[in-house]
């Protein structure tokens, strides 16, 4: 796909060129939505259960510092190394000067959204380090070059028959076979190799716990758990935002994250950290890129609450029929949406608009993340700051004065419908998005305001 | 009990026939109904489009038509979700107050103020409810798939009053159609595809009529059907309750 274009309406339009493809994409992903609803109605208190998550966050997110350095003490009691990041640049410094202390030059990597964000991949490949994503979708996108299209399913944009194509390119895997178990045992034969031949892993952390120091790790294929305990330094990367105070609040995350990511009742892996195993060095970087400012800002703060489940994305009606990559970011769909302009408010102005507000994403959302209020906010904030274009700008004022006035609105609502009817090619043209693909309403000669003068007083 | 009747912009330029439904079924219901002149717009496409630093005079002449009335009652559950989450005006802001407090989506004014129970209204054909978002997930006249919460629906609730009228099941039933607003040229390729999904469910589960409670929806479905030849027809839920 063509990224040179970065704007989500654009990026839409020629995923859209392949209508049984859009088809495919939207299918997929509203059966994962069905999965997460079959089971969420399992469980009767389940919409306790999200109001729980979300106020458990509200007091993380108020209490970040003190936690953060709860956290911190713990951690080190326990015999990990702790390092502060307060921006992707650094994070990705650390994680480097941690690989060339080892003098590796090939890495393992569990799934991790925020080296995603941090670009670490291409920053540790510009200094002579490869890194190999062992989240089987991670990898396969690897592969093929492109970035993941969703932060749970990396690779759901790709058909079996691609991945087939890949893999015989990459893994040597016969040409055409694109049968899903076959490729996943040559996965898992090349992955294994890559395992056992590691010094450093890197994961990614779902929750981190302030009262123990402690690391959950949650996956389906346990890869975080081959490369961190085979490795000799295990370096796990977060979020600051990752934090819950105590060990029984994952309860509460544990039931909610799956469940919301793919229907499943638990991942198959939750995996806790806690101390490295003798010999070992355990290193966790916590990163703030953006998130200190985020949580200063009172209208977006709750973005913050996010578990990284995806389920915005599964049921985003706009998402399924656009593709992750339409979003132009480490994080797709509605949440990348509210979470993006903070980090560069230009370069991704165009997302909070890739929304009708319909409202599903914070119906789903395991935390009560109140998305669509925040795609709406985000709106104004794009436009206050001068980042709407100036045509739309002209075009919304002139619209204003016509509304603003009611002799001139009832004037230029006369004059369009009499232009509709007498010269109907001067509105249905190529100029005009909506008669691209859909009939203008037929015109009336009268409007509700005149009837209704003529008819009651 | 004096209704203030709010018909959004685009209902009376281009579909005045709903407008009209409206106004009659009201009547018939026994409310003394006005429709205030010189009223225009909610100010929604303005702030939906990141404007609404642009829609002080939209809200009060909003304010001066309608803070009056003991109930104001527009067929568009988008505007009125509008209404009530961002009118203010600064000067005026109890009379906004009264308004955003006082102000229904005309099923839910059936449902909830007017308790309507029975109705003389005919319409045997099959019909496919959309169910917009915004007086949905917005206004709440109906629950909502995402959730887990027992079932209800105040535009189903009424449409099963009315005689001969069969109600098809949907595959997805409460999915977004694409329209948005501005989105719906912004983004065209996206909302036009989401529409002939949405158009498609209808078709496909035997619909003759598709029906709602905001015509802004039904438009965007309509042109996808009109574009299409189909001869599935939209109506706004005022024209079949007010069929008889």
């Amino acid at each position: 796909m063509d990224t040179a274009i970065k704007d989500h309406a654009s990026l839409a339009e020629q995923f859209n060129t392949d209508e049984p493809r859009v088809n495919w994409h939207d299918e997929t992903l509203w059966w994962v939505r069905q999965k997460r609803d079959k089971i969420a109605w399992t469980i009767p208190e389940w919409e306790t259960l999200r109001e729980t998550a979300s106020r458990i966050k509200h007091n993380v997110l108020g209490n970040l510092h003190q936690y953060l350095l709860e956290f911190e003490q713990q951690a080190l009691k326990n015999g990990a190394v702790v390092h502060w990041a307060a921006d992707a640049e650094e994070h990705n410094r650390i994680v480097l000067q941690l690989l060339q202390q080892q003098g590796v030059q090939r890495i393992v990597k569990s799934k991790s959204m925020l080296t995603e964000e941090c670009h670490l991949n291409p920053y540790l490949a510009a200094n002579g380090i490869e890194v190999v994503d062992t989240d089987l979708g991670e990898r396969i996108v690897q592969l093929a070059k492109e970035p993941p299209s969703h932060i749970v399913l990396p690779c759901i944009h790709k058909k079996k028959e691609e991945i087939g194509d890949l893999f015989h390119e990459h893994l040597g895997t016969p040409a055409g076979n694109a049968d899903p178990q076959f490729l996943t045992a040559a996965a898992r034969a090349h992955l294994r190799k890559e395992f056992l031949q590691s010094r450093v892993a890197i994961t990614g952390v779902n929750f981190a716990v302030a009262e123990t120091g402690e690391l959950v790790v949650c996956t389906n294929e346990g890869n975080a758990d081959m490369g961190a305990h085979l490795a000799d330094v295990h370096i796990a990367c977060m979020g600051i935002e990752k934090i819950v105070p105590q060990r029984r609040h994952l309860g509460v995350f544990l039931r909610l994250l799956a469940r919301s990511a793919t229907g499943q009742p638990i991942t198959t892996y939750s995996s806790h950290f806690r101390r490295p195993k003798p010999g070992q060095q355990l290193h966790i970087v916590l990163v703030d890129n953006g998130r200190s400012r985020q949580l200063g800002r009172e209208d977006f703060r709750n973005s913050l609450k996010c578990i990284r489940c995806g389920a915005c994305m599964n049921t985003c009606p706009v998402y399924r029929r656009s593709g992750g990559h339409s979003y132009h970011n480490a994080i797709a769909g509605p949440i990348g949406a509210i979470l993006a302009p903070n980090l560069d408010i230009r370069q991704y102005a165009d997302l909070p608009f890739a929304s009708t507000l319909c409202g599903s994403c914070s119906n789903v959302c395991p935390v009560k993340i109140d998305i669509h209020q925040q795609l709406y906010k985000w709106r104004q904030v794009i436009t206050q700051e001068g980042q709407a274009a100036a045509s739309k700008t002209a075009g919304m004022q002139l619209v204003t004065a016509v509304l603003s006035r009611p002799g001139l609105y009832r004037l230029a609502g006369r004059a369009g419908r009499w232009v509709m009817r007498v010269a109907p090619g001067l509105v249905n043209n190529r100029f005009n998005p909506w008669y691209k693909q859909r009939e203008m309403p037929p015109p009336p000669h009268s409007s509700f305001a005149a009837w209704y003068k003529k008819n009651r007083r | 009990m004096r209704v203030g009747l709010f018909i959004p912009c685009y209902i009376d330029q281009f579909y005045p026939q709903v407008g009209i439904a409206t106004l009659q079924l009201l009547e018939k219901l026994g409310c003394n109904v006005h429709y205030p002149q010189g009223q225009t717009c909610c100010g929604q496409p303005m702030a939906n489009s990141g404007f609404k630093h642009l829609t002080g005079d939209c809200n009060r002449l909003f304010t001066e038509h309608f803070s009056t009335y003991d109930y104001i009652v527009a067929p568009s559950g988008s505007c009125v979700l509008h209404i009530k989450d961002h009118l203010h005006v600064a000067g005026n802001e109890a009379a906004a107050t009264h308004i955003r407090q006082r102000i229904y989506e005309l099923s839910e004014f059936l449902t909830d103020i007017l308790q309507v129970k029975h109705l003389r209204a005919k319409f045997p054909h099959k019909v496919g409810i959309h169910q917009s978002c915004h007086g949905q997930r917005g206004l709440h006249v109906s629950q909502m798939t995402e959730l887990v919460a027992p079932p209800f629906s105040k535009p189903r609730q009424l449409l099963e009053l009315v005689d001969g009228l069969e109600l098809v099941q949907l595959d997805r039933a409460d999915e977004c159609c694409g329209f948005g607003g501005t989105f719906c040229v912004f983004e065209e390729a996206v909302s036009v595809k989401m529409g002939k999904d949405r158009v498609a469910d209808h078709v496909h589960n035997g619909a003759e009529y598709i029906t709602g409670n905001d015509v802004s929806c039904l438009m965007h479905l309509e042109g996808i059907l009109r574009r299409q030849k189909s001869p599935v027809k939209v109506l706004h839920i005022a024209e079949i309750l007010n069929n008889e």
